[in-house]
């Protein structure tokens, strides 16, 4: 009786999904020639930052950034990242939309996207409630009555700091992580979306007059 | 091999330079906004500096909590049993139906309990306070109330307070209990006596002690450095800061009728962003929506050249080596 190597099944699996040229591209499609394409990666290298800053600030405790000058110089450059990292993340959120780039089967790249979007203010949230100052004060007790408005404000305690502290330093940004992972890999999966046929007709009319050679394998219709 | 993008002529590209160019970039551009503009840091508002700067506030604060008639006394879950708090649409009330998770009863848990932990420096305060609770629950308010009643004339010196006679019955043990509790703020211990349990383990959940300032005296402090409601409060940062602004997806609400004149705002809110949240989610799967961004036409701006090439009869498509 054979077995099925499932070693072998996840690696052939990989290997079919996201090829190596496909996961590290060395060229893109021609069309892709805007600024548009650049929120997605200086979201991203926000997030570099926003890690590299979050580590040092975590090494040295909650309370270092308010007796420390060189502290209080990391806690600016957390936040800071964090603004160009929402700053990016809403532009590339506009231009995915106004592409429509759900398209060609993407919608879980989509719905990725809007849960790494969610998850990125939830962790803003907790970081904000872990200042340990006035702000994370008034925030935790003006936000606990809509916690407690939908009955979650007992377990999802905004006052409780420790439970804020932990789940901003290490279990938002381990699921940040992941789903940045999963979004990448389905970004890379499908490829760049291709452009929306054009309004008068002259893309689609076009694209039946030059039509994309007919892949591998595969018959035209 | 059938991958979408291989069907257009391709055009050489660097990923991985790409992303090392914009992560040098970026990195640049938060070290000098950090350098140039800081982050703010206003230090927590404590018993102590209520205590020094408006004592009669705390005393009020304290007096409600005593007498159950402060914001958290009232509350509702997951606090305790009372409705003041309640939010509700129709019968649909979760949090009604969460139930006591954190039982607070303010005037145990921020009075009487953080006093009766000091009873082994100050043996006196044993005294005091079993007069309190060994008074029926009316004698009990009936003193807070005779207290309160004079409270406008009172003053505060030393750290005792100076009430007129009592011209509307006795004030009980309320004026000794105040007194010892205002020396316990002007320690710096109130929080502490509030908080701490667990002995000498580090006290991370401060929800009973923040709770006692959360009403008139975080909205006093809160009011000084134009951070209410009405100055956009939660995702504003004290001073000229953008603080957490992508709250607004969610804080926009607030501004807008019928939300900000709704005894439910926090519950309809909510209710309402999980709904456009799953609708703007699931966008691709809903006709008409789905196609706005064709209406909108901006793509035709971002694919300008792609377009240009058709028209002018190229071949995007090209057979990749």
């Amino acid at each position: 009786m054979t077995h099925t190597n499932w070693t072998r099944s996840l690696r052939n699996w990989i290997e079919r999904t996201v090829p190596m040229e496909h996961l590290l591209p060395d060229t893109m499609p021609s069309y892709v020639d805007s600024y548009v394409y650049l929120f997605g990666v200086l979201t991203l290298a926000a997030f570099v930052w926003i890690i590299v800053s979050g580590v040092i600030l975590v090494i040295f405790g909650p309370d270092w950034w308010h007796v420390s000058a060189i502290g209080h110089f990391f806690n600016s450059t957390h936040f800071w990242s964090v603004q160009a990292f929402f700053f990016f993340m809403v532009l590339h959120l506009w231009a995915q939309f106004l592409m429509a780039a759900w398209r060609g089967g993407r919608h879980w790249t989509w719905i990725a996207g809007w849960m790494l979007f969610l998850l990125s203010i939830l962790a803003g949230f907790t970081g904000y409630l872990s200042q340990t100052n006035f702000d994370s004060q008034w925030v935790g007790v003006q936000g606990k009555d809509a916690m407690n408005s939908v009955g979650v404000g007992g377990f999802f305690n905004l006052l409780n700091f420790g439970q804020m502290y932990g789940l901003h330093v290490f279990l938002l940004p381990m699921l940040i992580l992941f789903l940045i992972g999963a979004h990448l890999f389905l970004v890379r999966k499908h490829g760049v979306v291709e452009p929306l046929p054009l309004d008068d007709g002259y893309g689609k009319k076009n694209r039946q007059r030059i039509a994309p050679p007919v892949p591998e394998g595969e018959s035209r219709p | 091999m059938n991958y979408a993008n291989s069907k257009y002529r391709q055009v050489p590209y660097d990923l991985v330079r790409e992303l090392t160019l914009a992560t040098a970039g970026v990195g640049v551009a938060v070290l000098v906004l950090a350098a140039v503009f800081s982050t703010p840091d206003v230090p927590s508002l404590s018993a102590k500096q209520v205590a020094q700067q408006d004592p009669l506030l705390l005393i009020r604060t304290e007096l409600n909590a005593l007498s159950g008639q402060s914001a958290i006394a009232t509350y509702g879950p997951p606090y305790n049993h009372g409705t003041q708090s309640v939010q509700a649409i129709g019968n649909f009330s979760p949090q009604a139906w969460s139930g006591v998770q954190i039982p607070v009863d303010p005037a145990y848990t921020e009075v009487i309990r953080p006093l009766e932990r000091m009873k082994w420096i100050d043996p006196a305060i044993s005294g005091i306070l079993a007069t309190w609770t060994q008074a029926s629950e009316s004698q009990q308010s009936t003193w807070v109330a005779n207290v309160q009643r004079v409270l406008p004339r009172a003053t505060v010196e030393g750290g005792k307070l100076i009430l007129p006679a009592a011209v509307h019955g006795s004030y009980g043990p309320v004026v000794a209990i105040t007194n010892d509790y205002l020396a316990l703020a002007n320690s710096g211990l109130l929080e502490a006596a509030i908080d701490g349990e667990q002995g000498s383990s580090p006290i991370v959940n401060r929800t009973k002690s923040l709770l006692l300032l959360q009403g008139a005296a975080d909205s006093t402090y809160a009011q000084k450095l134009n951070m209410l409601g009405e100055n956009w409060g939660v995702i504003k940062e004290t001073g000229n800061y953008p603080g957490a602004v992508w709250l607004w997806y969610y804080t926009l609400l607030y501004q807008i009728p019928p939300y900000n004149s709704s005894s439910a705002a926090d519950l309809l809110v909510v209710l309402t962003v999980i709904t456009v949240t799953g609708i703007l989610m699931l966008i691709p799967f809903i006709p008409g929506l789905r196609s706005i961004p064709r209406l909108v036409g901006v793509y035709k701006l971002i694919w300008r050249r792609h377009y240009r090439e058709l028209r002018a009869g190229g071949n995007p498509y090209e057979t990749r080596e």
